[in-house]
């Protein structure tokens, strides 16, 4: 018998390019609420998938109560007792809240194997009380809220009578109350014997309900503490105690006129109530945790997801942008988030995916010039130094930096004024990223006005003149990038500002 | 929005008010996302109702509606197209299409009838095994295109639908099989009865308890729908998504190739265009009975109902002298409205769920 | 900053050049020729196989547009139906008194409408899928010519307008000129424009080309639009080589139209093949039917034979479209090792 019912001793994975956990530990008490913290990226979500079985580590042992295993699948995690809880993942919409807990292990009759309706929706409704939910288990599953959603997800770990349970980020779409009564019933669910990792962002949740924490950082293992012998200022430390060791070549340059302003800017469940300017030649970061609406409100400016509330102003004057052509004639370029499913044709070449953008420009009256085409897309990939031997090679074989910089060259096509690129060095090597900071910081001596959706701390706090941070759909801080700091960020990032509900946009 | 309906539909007033009247009681149908269980039943019960009104002001036009030899005639139709329907939802389910139904029904109505000409002793159960094995044959043919070599299922369904269409023809040699051909056990197949119930209502019947059953209290029954609600999900929880599409559209070759025999036996009649797109029917009963488009939900109910009404409108159409050539337009015009209303309702969820977020 | 030339001049690749699916289509065209002519003596002569294209060649001209609609990823099977409206308006027009250019130009607008309808429909409600609008509209469109004309027949045209499908100009049959312009068109359009760039750029990635500026919902009732417009045009085609027309004209027209596409190279699922590829197809399986028809096989082992063609066309664009995934998978993760 040992004193942890979870150990995890010196696991390391590596994916291709990447090293997503680094010789991590990690030890789970029985009957614990024990808290995992990390900034976007540091290794919380492939550390669950070792210890659910969907990926086998490269590296170090898990010990289940004391004894070795090796889990070869889900399944196996499933035996032992593993159960994890997402958002939405493995849930069936259309069916019962009591077939979404059992389905895989229906209660059935011996022999005819005919499903026992009665007995499973008794058993249902049995966890379903024991949660305090308010619905009962022949409740259609898509009907639900996203926190009764979860309920189920909770009944249908423990229909599996499971002795740890994972919640990933369980509170990042409730409401207050909501989190009230989630923590409760995670409460009750430690009180009966079960432990439990609970991943999140928010420190209200650490304080309330963990009894220790453990923080991941790069994917390496940075510590665990218990929670009363640590404050939140350190906590946040060490999520983000590390040297700026890289140099970024943001140059001082003097910062123009308005360019951009955006006021009051909403959209019922996306974000409210976002306001901020931007210059010409400034840098503007905007970040955030994955969830508080960054993208969502760049995709607005642009026109993808047009906004329902509040204006924008270009130089001053007030604009209508209700679809992406009229964003780009009005100057407005954005790097999508997604580069392969919503900034490439990756069949395609190079070339053609430069120009998509801009054909009318290579076309007299739609017929495409075609040399025409092939030349600008060959200066414009020269120009942003793309590793590619033709404008022909498909997009799809390059690197991401590589990709990223096919992108950027496409946006140069256009006649923009504003740039937002949406987190542009995400999955980049380093020499890629280094390249494109320094075309960051060309465009912006040239006049343009950039944001800057990051979720790197070090990019941020480097190249942002001014730093918008938001949450949960608002914006909670304004830095001046002289007297931003990585903990400042981090807490506007993480802290509401507020006790209060927050207000819909109505 | 209204002018726009008027415009699309090109149908005379009538027929159009009573669309639009159907129109609030369909909107609950076609939505197929019921908030409880309560809900569907409503649902179901309006649709009932709907149907006794319909009837009653169908018997106040034409006073032939309510007798005996009508309702029987009408029965006997909407048993067959209960039982296909059934098929048909099981493929809506899984978000698929089987446009080659009508083919099948005459390719095996054709070979039993065939058959049955041939060989005038042979006991008709054994025309309605033969034809339900043409039919699962059928089926399984195109299961195997949809689910293993991944063809769309409109293009695999469109194409074997040709292809079992060419063979009735080419089986039949361009020729009918008339009544007379037929052994009169054979043609009793519709007219007998069974435990005082007319056979095909009662091979309905049958139809049903069996898949009720089936649908509601097996494994495999309620995976059929887990594929159809969230397939990602259905092949990470381990269900075989292959085998339970392939399983659907066997199923509907089998019913298919049993009304097949059913359909030549009521008719007293097997030719190259039996069941010509009849089809498009079954999809509009099932749409009607609340069959999602999106897959994953139906209820039985709901189709039995549906086949009803569907039944009702093609029977009723002649007898308030509405030509029979109205009834293609006021099919797809079915069809089209109670999926576009179906588009409506889940837009207000979507942002219902939207505004609980809260933000 | 290391500068790079990058090649803008596409190179000649010998072999990529050979390995297209289009000269497999060549290829099956000949051998085609060549048993159609052991059949027939009088086959290889150009003037019987000009007057062997009209047979099969008011089909032809739905099949361009419908390559379109399938490049950008949707499916139209309302085409049919939309020659039979087109058709029969125009009859009941002309025998209602109109002059007959009038009625022919009522027809092109009746195809054309119904084809906006269609365009509209889909972008309004982008949850539907093209195949469940096209399938009901497919059933309303017949379902209103059944309405106009019953079960009668309607014709009676004027002599001259025989001519549409049956005369010739400088001895070449007017349907194949009117065809061979609207192929060309039709080409053009899709491989020198700025149309039949971003029609490529939405069947192979709609989101990108969103993202990318493209109006994608304008091109889409554009596209939709155009297959009801060629709807028309094969319904005046069609009519005046039959002489009169009935609401149950023109069926399974769509299955034909869609195998022939899927035939010529494009993929079921969208962003790829090309005209040529479409009309060789076109040519092929036309002569295919009219070879059968010389040795009298009927019109219903024709249906097998073009379902049969359907299925096993877009069984192999399947796998063609895996094999290349794949290979393109391999390649990218050879060049990520080599950056690395």
């Amino acid at each position: 018998m040992s004193d942890y019912i979870l150990e995890v001793r010196s696991v390391s994975k590596t994916f291709p390019g990447v090293k997503a956990l680094d010789n991590v530990n990690f030890n789970l008490k029985p009957g614990e609420i024990h808290a995992l913290m990390g900034e976007n990226g540091a290794g919380k979500s492939t550390f669950i998938k070792i210890i659910t079985g969907v990926h086998p580590q490269d590296a170090g042992e898990l010990f289940f109560d004391g004894q070795k295993v090796e889990l070869k699948g889900p399944r196996d995690a499933q035996k032992l007792g593993i159960a994890a809880i997402y958002q939405n993942v493995t849930c069936y919409p259309d069916l019962s809240v009591g077939e979404n807990i059992f389905i895989g292990h229906e209660k059935v009759q011996k022999g005819t194997k005919r499903i026992l309706w009665g007995e499973m929706h008794a058993a249902a409704n049995e966890l379903l009380q024991e949660l305090g939910a308010n619905f009962d288990s022949r409740t259609i599953m898509g009907t639900l809220s996203v926190a009764q959603q979860q309920i189920v997800e909770i009944a249908k770990a423990l229909s599996t009578n499971a002795k740890i349970i994972i919640m990933d980020e369980p509170t990042a779409a409730l409401t207050k109350r909501e989190t009230e009564e989630l923590y409760r019933i995670t409460e009750q669910l430690r009180d009966s014997g079960v432990s439990i990792i609970f991943i999140s962002h928010k420190l209200e949740d650490i304080y309330k309900l963990a009894s220790r924490v453990t923080v991941l950082r790069d994917s390496k293992y940075i510590g665990t503490w218990d929670v009363d012998k640590i404050s939140k200022e350190e906590l946040i430390v060490a999520m983000v105690g590390r040297e700026i060791t890289e140099l970024f070549p943001k140059k001082d340059i003097e910062i123009g006129d308005e360019l951009l302003r955006v006021e009051g800017l909403g959209k019922i469940g996306f974000f409210a109530d976002v306001s901020f300017t931007l210059h010409k030649g400034e840098i503007l970061g905007l970040t955030g945790l994955v969830g508080a609406g960054r993208s969502e409100v760049c995709q607005s400016i642009f026109g993808i997801l047009p906004y329902e509330q509040g204006d924008l102003y270009i130089e001053g004057e007030k604009v209508m942008v209700t679809n992406p052509k009229r964003a780009m004639e009005l100057g407005i370029g954005y790097l999508p988030e997604d580069r392969q499913k919503q900034g490439l044709i990756l069949q395609w070449g190079i070339g053609r995916n430069i120009t998509l953008a801009t054909l009318d420009k290579y076309s007299n009256k739609g017929w495409l010039k075609e040399e025409l085409e092939a030349e600008i897309a060959k200066t414009l990939s020269e120009k942003v130094n793309v590793k590619a031997n033709s404008i022909f090679d498909p997009a799809g074989c390059l690197s991401g930096g590589n990709q990223q910089k096919v992108i950027v060259a496409k946006l140069l096509s256009t006649d923009l004024k504003i740039i937002i690129l949406d987190e542009p060095t995400k999955g980049v090597d380093v020499g890629a990223k280094s390249a494109i900071h320094e075309m960051m910081s060309e465009l912006v001596c040239q006049g343009y006005g950039i944001i800057m959706v990051s979720s790197e701390m070090p990019e941020v706090l480097g190249m942002s003149d001014r730093i918008v941070v938001m949450r949960e759909g608002r914006v909670t801080a304004v830095l001046d990038r002289k007297s931003a700091t990585q903990e400042l960020i981090l807490e506007a990032a993480m802290v509401s500002k507020t006790e209060e509900p927050v207000k819909s946009a109505v | 929005m209204r002018r726009q309906w008027l415009a699309k539909r090109k149908n005379p007033l009538k027929v159009q008010y009573k669309l639009e009247k159907a129109g609030v009681v369909m909107a609950e149908k076609a939505s197929g996302k019921a908030p409880r269980h309560l809900g569907i039943k409503f649902r179901e019960l309006g649709l009932l109702v709907f149907i006794i009104l319909i009837s009653l002001l169908i018997q106040l036009r034409n006073p032939n509606y309510l007798t005996l030899e009508n309702l029987n005639d009408l029965v006997r139709n909407a048993a067959i197209m209960a039982i296909l329907s059934v098929g048909m939802m099981l493929v809506i389910i899984t978000r698929g299409i089987d446009l080659s139904v009508g083919a099948e029904v005459a390719l095996s109505g054709m070979i039993s009838a065939l058959t049955v000409a041939a060989h005038p002793r042979m006991h008709p159960v054994f025309a309605l095994i033969l034809g339900t094995i043409v039919g699962i044959a059928c089926g399984f043919i195109i299961g195997f295109l949809v689910a293993k070599i991944e063809i769309v299922p409109i293009i695999a369904s469109l194409g074997m639908m040709n292809v079992y269409r060419g063979l009735t023809y080419i089986i039949s040699g361009g020729k009918w099989v008339s009544a007379n051909q037929m052994s009169t056990g054979f043609k009793n197949i519709a007219t007998s009865s069974v435990l005082g119930i007319n056979t095909l209502i009662f091979i309905a019947i049958i139809v049903y308890i069996i898949f009720y059953y089936f649908i509601n209290h097996t494994r495999t029954g309620r995976q059929i729908y887990a594929v159809g609600s969230n397939p990602e999900s259905a092949k990470i929880s381990g269900i075989n998504n292959i085998k339970i599409l392939w399983m659907v559209y066997t199923i509907m070759g089998a019913l298919a190739g049993l009304c097949g025999v059913l359909w030549v036996s009521k008719f007293a009649s097997a030719q190259g265009d039996t069941a010509l797109g009849y089809e498009m029917n079954l999809i509009a009963a099932c749409v009607v009975g609340g069959v999602s488009m999106a897959g994953g939900s139906g209820k039985l109910s709901g189709v039995i109902l549906g086949s009803l009404l569907l039944g009702i409108v093609n029977n009723a159409l002649p007898l308030i002298n509405i030509s029979p050539f109205w009834q293609n337009a006021i099919q797809g015009s079915i069809i089209l409205f109670a999926v576009i209303v179906n588009v409506f309702v889940k837009r207000r969820m979507d942002k219902k769920t939207l505004m609980r977020r809260n933000i | 900053m290391e500068h790079r030339e990058i090649i803008a001049k596409k190179q000649f690749d010998l072999k990529a050049f050979f390995f297209q699916w289009e000269w497999i289509l060549v290829l099956l065209l000949i051998i085609v020729n060549i048993i159609n002519s052991s059949i027939s003596p009088y086959y290889m002569d150009l003037k019987s196989l000009m007057d062997a294209t009209m047979t099969f060649l008011d089909r032809a001209f739905i099949v361009l547009p419908i390559a379109f609609v399938m490049i950008l990823g949707d499916i139209d099977v309302s085409v049919a139906s939309i020659v039979a409206l087109s058709s029969v308006v125009m009859a009941v027009s002309y025998n209602g008194g109109a002059p007959m250019p009038v009625a022919m130009i009522i027809c092109l607008m009746v195809g054309t409408l119904c084809g906006l309808m269609n365009g509209m429909l889909i972008v309004k409600f982008k949850e539907l899928p093209a195949a469940i609008i096209t399938i009901s509209t497919q059933i309303i469109y017949r379902g209103i010519a059944y309405i106009i004309l019953e079960d009668q027949s309607s014709g009676n045209f004027p002599d001259w307008y025989q001519a549409l499908g049956w005369g010739y100009v400088a001895g070449i049959p007017i349907m194949l000129l009117v065809f061979a312009v609207f192929a060309v068109l039709y080409g053009l359009l899709l491989h020198k424009t700025t149309f039949g760039r971003s029609v490529y750029a939405i069947g192979n990635n709609i989101t990108a080309s969103r993202f990318s500026g493209l109006k994608v919902d304008k091109i889409k009732v554009v596209v939709f639009t155009l297959a009801g417009f060629m709807s028309a045009v094969t319904a005046l085609f069609l009519t005046s080589r039959m002489g009169s027309t009935r609401p149950n004209v023109a069926t399974n027209y769509e299955i034909d139209a869609i195998a022939m596409v899927v035939l010529g190279g494009v993929s079921a699922s969208g962003g790829r093949g090309r005209i040529i590829g479409t009309i060789i197809s076109i040519f092929l399986v036309g002569l295919l039917r009219y070879g059968l028809g010389l040795v009298n096989v009927n019109a219903q082992i024709m249906l097998i034979v073009i379902g049969l063609l359907l299925v096993f066309a877009v069984m192999i664009s399947n796998l063609q479209v895996k094999r290349s995934g794949l290979q393109y998978k391999n390649m990218k993760v050879q060049k990520a090792e080599n950056e690395n």
